[in-house]
């Protein structure tokens, strides 16, 4: 079954439709900044674009911080919403159902889909950018400060810092690309729980996106500071942290164990409720 | 093949299914009637364990349901509710996705059995354009394909001749016949009565929820012991006949007469002509008909001043019963 789910996913052009346009912002946004040489003042705009115009082989952690706001989420959101709803609403549900696949198979293998595209996105979104931005920008040595991370051309005579090699570069990115991954299953498991409950995809889909604009806006209300650490998109930047140096591990931690606690209360809920469903679809 | 004891489904308050104990045996063509809304596909639902039943039992090839769903349904083909396929996919594709989501199976003999499935339901010319650009026939026949790909021993269709043509219609029933024949049990419900006459040895007839009738469809058509006499001379043979006629409508007499030929006889030597004589049989409609109350799609206003119509097995409310929308009332 999971082969199947696979092959769904790759067989379905809207879904590379959504990778190419996730690929396609930090790529245009790279090309407007090499044109123009106009980055944002540092502490403005994306996250870490002041820094790439030294050294491209950093653009892949601006092109996550581009896409992580808004674009993954609701590609992931999409993705998750329609596992179920989408089969219930081609009336496919029912007959999956009936040929037999056991309904956790069927879950489990839609949750193997959503994983796949989310690794599969988030991969491929880094890959593209550090093409594009060895490309535009050369690929200077990198320093990691405290603060961040510089091009070592910059960071060379600041005390704090040290020269990266390209090969620490590469785990850090690695891990940024692994917490963001777990940070959109996180995304995945609600929208898969609420594709469990409704017959149409697009409202699963909307529904998760809700849940995470209300997170959003809750991270960011002083007064709902008691509920803040619990929130799904709390420690969604969290990742930046491994561009310090020493690495900051402790938001690392947190963000990690808060996703992992909401994939497994919604994986839960999205399997106790699809188990006992009567389809009517 | 299919057993159910006191099967119920309660949605809410709403009780879809009452109490339904069915009985359909191996080699039957059994066909499953009944109003719209009356609970025909919350039955075949349950039965493929899509809902799961408030109370009562199923069992299907002998084994629990939804128990045993793993094993038994690996052996049942089904059509529910119109077919269902992936749009933006080819038939093929469409079957291969799912053959390979089902148990078993083995991906070396896939194309093997979609070939098959696509010949028995005449799709084996079928090309690589998407489903979506079929007409309605050809995913009815798509869906069959699909209910058909792991040569079941039980076929439970759901409106199976939905969608085609006259000739469509006549082929599925010729394919029906060919799989019963060479050893599947068929279970199908049905609107079109006269399909389920040609088609079906045995039917089963629900009205709101509950299972009213159920029995071999020759004993439902036995004789009624009356006897439809045509001729050019109706006043004569009415007269001749004086007692026995029970009903005249133009050249039109039904007589009360225990033997065809014996009246036959009778009626030659007396020198009347016979233009047609035959034994009375009653039709599956008229059974139908005067069994079932309105379906659940026919929504008439209170009757004004408290009287009663409308409802029940009134003429009024017969009409409604031929409806060809899909049974849309079951939830």
């Amino acid at each position: 079954m999971i082969r199947v789910e696979l092959v769904k996913l790759a067989r379905r052009p809207r879904n590379w439709v959504s990778l190419a346009l996730l690929c396609g912002l930090p790529v245009l946004v790279a090309v407007f900044v090499a044109v123009t040489h106009l980055a944002p003042p540092p502490g403005q705009g994306p996250v870490l674009l002041s820094d790439v115009l030294s050294s491209g082989s950093l653009y892949p952690a601006a092109a996550l911080a581009i896409v992580l706001p808004v674009f993954l989420p609701i590609a992931v959101a999409v993705i998750g919403g329609d596992s179920i709803a989408g089969e219930a609403g081609s009336g496919m549900l029912r007959y999956l159902l009936a040929r037999p696949v056991g309904r956790a198979r069927l879950l489990t293998a839609k949750l193997v889909a959503v994983v796949v595209y989310v690794l599969t996105a988030v991969v491929l979104v880094a890959l593209t950018a550090y093409v594009a931005g060895t490309l535009l920008f050369g690929s200077q040595p990198v320093a990691a400060t405290p603060g961040g991370v510089t091009a070592s051309s910059l960071a060379a005579t600041s005390l704090s810092g040290s020269g990266l090699t390209p090969g620490e570069l590469l785990l850090r990115i690695l891990g940024a690309v692994a917490f963001i991954s777990v940070s959109m299953l996180g995304v995945g498991a609600i929208a898969l729980f609420l594709s469990t409950v409704t017959d149409s995809s697009l409202g699963a889909a909307l529904g998760a996106l809700a849940a995470l604009i209300t997170s959003q806006v809750l991270v960011t209300l002083n007064s709902a500071s008691a509920i803040s650490p619990y929130l799904p998109t709390r420690y969604w930047l969290a990742w930046l942290d491994f561009f310090r140096d020493p690495i900051l591990w402790r938001n690392i931690d947190r963000g990690l164990a808060v996703q992992g606690v909401y994939v497994v209360v919604f994986l839960a809920a999205a399997w106790a409720h699809f188990a006992t469903k009567d389809i009517a679809s | 093949m299919i057993v159910t004891r006191s099967l119920t489904k309660r949605f809410g308050s709403f009780l879809a299914v009452d109490q339904v104990s069915l009985d359909v045996r191996e080699g039957d063509r059994y066909g499953f009637l009944g109003p719209n809304g009356s609970g025909k596909t919350t039955v075949i639902r349950m039965l493929l364990g899509l809902i799961y039943a408030t109370s009562g039992q199923i069992e299907i090839l002998g084994r629990p349901m939804p128990a045993s769903g793993p094993e038994v349904l690996a052996q049942v083909g089904s059509l529910v509710e119109g077919p269902s396929a992936y749009r933006h996919l080819s038939g093929r594709a469409n079957l291969a996705l799912i053959d390979a989501a089902g148990p078993a199976g083995g991906r070396r003999t896939r194309q093997a059995r979609i070939g098959e499935a696509l010949e028995r339901v005449g799709l084996a010319g079928i090309d690589n354009r998407a489903v979506a650009k079929y007409s309605l026939g050809m995913r009815q026949r798509l869906g069959l394909a699909a209910a058909l790909l792991r040569a079941p021993r039980l076929l439970i269709l759901d409106e199976p001749a939905n969608g085609l043509d006259p000739r469509g219609i006549r082929e599925m029933r010729d394919l029906m016949t060919a799989l019963n024949e060479a050893g599947t049990t068929v279970f199908l419900s049905s609107h079109q009565l006269s399909e389920v006459e040609q088609l079906c040895t045995r039917v089963g007839i629900v009205d709101r929820g509950r299972l009213i009738l159920q029995d071999d469809l020759a004993a439902l058509q036995a004789p009624t012991g009356r006897i439809v006499v045509r001729s050019t001379d109706p006043g004569g043979v009415a007269a001749a006949l004086d007692g026995q006629v029970q009903h005249r409508d133009g050249d039109l007499l039904i007589i009360a007469a225990p033997d065809a030929a014996a009246l036959n006889a009778r009626l030659v030597s007396a020198g009347f002509p016979v233009d047609e004589l035959r034994p009375e049989r009653r039709s599956l409609e008229d059974l139908v008909l005067s069994l079932t109350s309105a379906g659940a799609d026919r929504v008439d206003r209170p009757a004004a001043g408290g009287s009663q119509t409308g409802t029940g097995t009134g003429t009024k409310a017969r009409t409604a019963t031929g409806a060809e929308e899909k049974d849309g009332g079951s939830r």
